[in-house]
């Protein structure tokens, strides 16, 4: 052990030292790295993720059950959501936070980086779980990923691997923010204030509180799940006292941060990425940042409108409607503002500048779909068909994947020091764009007209929309398979690129070269470089 | 004392790669592989053995580690900090933990219960489907779910819980008074009151145990009386496993300070689980309160 502690002390000296082999990967205590496995990780999942979603669009193609049994059909809705969610967009936000905190803040590393090895490595092994139950008696969870009960206690043996898989994914999550947190408040660069901080660094510290905060509610949740299938208790069930609805409160108190979670970091990116190609600092600054910490406050009292049609009494319906639609005024503060950004300023349309004006426009449609389900008397109507499946796929795919597209676009040259192919990106931009819509915005059509969700079957006068949404899905799904490509040439290939890889960006992260040493600001960056950083 | 040698915020501390995370992740997939196993009726239960094994192995490891580096002196005052930092965070997720349990408590204490009772525009849940049940706490629900014969009885909050309340409160000031010998220097009162501190921890567990054995065997109270037995063994059990593992820390803390580490400025460890302490038992005041007394 003491060598251990003599050897560290000596590593200070050697920046570069750079361990070899597979224990670069497997002992990683470095945020690139470890970052670097966050996203190979999450693009992986969304593939998974993306099979099931294709398995789904198949079966919906036309009325009438085709290629899938039903049970295996609310298998892959469940899990489609559950390794989207937790497998593809939180792991990479944590990968985005892993690469770029340290640097905006300037820092060498993250603030406990062995904490943060142990964060990352938790969550191959959590999937694992979760993917094998796929292949056990029963078939996978079929429940929906929001796991009520007592549909969920029917699942036969991928039960308690659903159970534990999410102990462990939040085990990883909470680990994963406690060391964004601790490295935004202890390891910023003397004269790197909290109003100096890039806006990704903001939302994503609110992100984090946002992971601590709810994440052992829903560990709380399911082990009460698991103690009454296996264990005799009746928190979610009638007769002993308890109540199903009851579970359902306990979940979403979890769950509506949660989507904020998913969405936040990408307004951080996208508050980085509109300033940069428009040239001009982002308009209102401090407002963007107090928007993102309301938006956060209120995502805690706004959890009941996800069941209003559970039967709640008429001043809770009233409370979680109006506090709903209080969400659209930071959230109106942050489009309006992005917009004002863009404002006589001189635009140019890269890739990641295109991603983040995707985002905004078609973020903001699914930002109004929530507030016509936030009426509750519309909401009965609306509840459990495809137009929530279309709101919410709206904010998830062109909001936080896009959100995500956008980083990685506009930090890949950072990453790698080589610039992508940007006409293959152009590609995979705008085929993105126009089959996300082709999937998505029928689903509004099919949901008004009263088609249910969660069905592997339905009447035949959906049949049109839903051609077209699948159509849209299997073109979606394809032109993905461009972006992995792009960044193999990328950093196999790309054209050499500077410090700043983008001529307008402002940020720690451009004063660094491209790609960055093994240790991001071995010393702290000089209040002059600071200053020059936070432009807005 | 900080090492005059690492001046503080001019060098950062960066550690080593380190084999420690991926053996605790393996020791977690295989305690999580045996549950699973033994819930299932499959082979392979015994599989939570090793991964218990490693993950102890694991933790001994990677903190004897910390420990070996922090009595190099390699840690500065930011790296102290960060330590701070995330143990703090870290309990305010423990206490997020628990608030799910308390707020199941109190969802069935102020809504379902009385729902099932007919209470508000419930009338018909009553009714229809229970006709016979009357709002009360305790309950174990309109079925009379577990107990002895659907019977049981609680335990009496003046009795063992307030011997347990006053236990607790009690280790609460000696481990202060324990913190303030250490900050004196004074290594005698600080192991004395250290060892108080676990020990008190340890008689709160056996009375607890004891409590719980009675529970199950003459009141007729178990896990699965319903929702007030569901939620008292959820709530005090997982608050019996933190002292548990609060007391195992103390213990540690004890054994390092016997072989002479801490200094009087410097000992991130002991406040630590200080910290942690003090956690459960503001958590035990909650539980007394509302999950015996009122």
């Amino acid at each position: 052990m003491a060598d251990h502690a003599l050897d560290a002390a000596h590593d200070h000296d050697s920046h570069d030292h750079k361990p070899h082999g597979w224990r670069r990967w497997v002992y990683a205590t470095n945020h690139k790295d470890i970052g670097t496995m966050y996203l190979v990780f999450a693009c992986t999942m969304f593939f998974i993720g993306g099979a099931m979603a294709m398995v789904i669009r198949l079966e919906l193609f036309k009325p009438g059950m085709q290629f899938v049994d039903p049970q295996l059909f609310n298998s892959m809705t469940t899990m489609h959501a559950l390794v989207m969610i937790f497998g593809a967009v939180m792991p990479a936000w944590t990968g985005l936070a892993n690469w770029m905190i340290p640097m905006q803040v300037g820092a060498p590393d993250m603030a406990l980086p062995r904490l943060n090895n142990f964060s990352f490595w938790i969550l191959p092994f959590a999937f694992t779980l979760l993917l094998s139950s796929l292949f056990v008696p029963g078939g996978a969870p079929a429940g929906g990923w929001t796991m009520y009960p007592p549909l969920v206690l029917q699942n036969g043996a991928s039960f308690p691997m659903l159970i534990f898989s999410i102990h462990m994914m939040g085990a990883s999550s909470i680990l994963g923010a406690i060391n964004v947190v601790v490295t935004i408040m202890n390891m910023r660069a003397p004269g790197m204030t909290l109003l100096r901080m890039p806006l990704f660094v903001w939302t994503w510290l609110i992100t984090a509180y946002l992971l601590i905060a709810v994440m052992p509610v829903l560990a709380g949740a399911v082990t009460m799940l698991l103690t009454d299938h296996f264990f005799g208790t009746t928190f979610f069930t009638a007769a002993g006292g308890g109540d199903p609805v009851m579970f359902q409160h306990i979940f979403w108190f979890f769950g509506h941060p949660e989507v904020y979670i998913l969405i936040l970091p990408a307004f951080g990116i996208v508050s980085e990425v509109i300033p940069t190609f428009s040239r001009k600092p982002l308009f209102g600054y401090e407002a963007m940042v107090y928007a993102v910490a309301s938006i956060a406050f209120l995502s805690f009292i706004v959890w009941a409108h996800h069941m209003f049609t559970v039967g709640m009494p008429l001043a809770a319906q009233l409370f979680f409607m109006l506090s709903t639609m209080l969400i659209a005024i930071p959230t109106g503060v942050k489009v309006f503002n992005w917009t004002a950004t863009m404002w006589k300023g001189s635009l140019s349309f890269e890739p990641p500048m295109l991603f983040a004006l995707a985002f905004l426009f078609l973020f903001t449609i699914g930002g109004f779909s929530g507030l016509m389900l936030a009426i509750v008397p519309a909401d009965y109507q609306y509840q459990d068909t495809y137009f929530v499946v279309a709101h919410f796929h709206y904010v998830l795919v062109p909001g936080a994947v896009f959100g995500i597209m956008a980083g990685v676009y506009y930090w890949l040259p950072k990453w790698t020091g080589h610039m992508y192919n940007v006409r293959l990106a152009n590609w995979h931009f705008w085929l993105s764009t126009i089959f996300v819509n082709v999937l998505f915005f029928p689903q509004h059509f099919l949901g008004l007209a009263g088609m249910p969700r969660r069905i592997p079957d339905y009447a035949v006068q959906f049949t049109d929309w839903n051609m077209v949404s699948s159509i849209g899905a299997f073109g979606f799904g394809l032109s993905q398979l461009l972006f992995p490509l792009l960044i193999w040439q990328c950093v196999r290939s790309g054209a050499k690129v500077g410090n700043r890889a983008w001529e307008g960006a402002h940020g720690l992260e451009w004063e660094l070269p491209s790609p960055p040493p093994y240790h991001s600001w071995t010393e702290a960056p000089s209040d002059a470089l600071i200053a020059r950083g936070a432009s807005h | 004392m900080a090492n005059p040698q690492v001046p503080d915020g001019n060098q950062y501390y960066i550690p080593h790669d380190s084999p420690w995370p991926i053996r605790g992740s393996v020791a977690l997939f295989a305690i999580m592989l045996g549950a699973i196993a033994y819930l299932n009726d499959w082979v392979g239960g015994w599989s939570f053995i090793p991964g218990a094994v490693l993950l102890a192995f694991m933790f001994f490891g990677w903190f004897g580690v910390v420990i070996g580096e922090s009595r190099h002196n390699t840690y500065n005052m930011q790296v102290d900090r960060s330590f701070r930092m995330g143990m703090m965070w870290f309990i305010f997720s423990e206490v997020m933990f628990f608030a799910a349990f308390f707020g199941a408590l109190f969802y069935a204490r102020v809504l379902s219960v009385p729902w099932l009772g007919g209470e508000g525009v419930k009338v018909f849940t009553n009714f229809v489907l229970w006709p016979h049940f009357e709002t009360s706490w305790p309950t174990n629900g309109p079925a009379h779910v577990g107990g002895i014969d659907g019977v049981f009885r609680t335990i009496p909050a003046i009795g063992i819980p307030m011997l347990n309340t006053a236990i607790l409160l009690t280790s609460g000031l000696t481990i202060t008074i324990a913190h303030h010998a250490l900050r004196a220097g004074n290594r005698g009162k600080l192991a004395l009151f250290l060892a108080l501190t676990f020990l008190l921890g340890f008689t709160f567990v056996g009375f607890q145990a004891h409590e719980y054995g009675e529970a199950y065997r003459e009141l007729g109270l178990r896990l699965s009386t319903g929702i007030y037995g569901s939620t008292f063994f959820m709530l005090t059990g997982f608050h019996g496993l933190h002292v548990t593992i609060g007391a195992i820390m103390l213990t540690v803390i004890w054994l390092r300070v016997l072989r002479g580490d801490f200094t009087p400025k410097r000992h991130f460890a002991f406040e630590a689980v200080a910290w942690y302490w003090h956690f459960v038992d503001v958590v035990w005041l909650g539980l007394f309160i509302f999950v015996y007394w009122l």
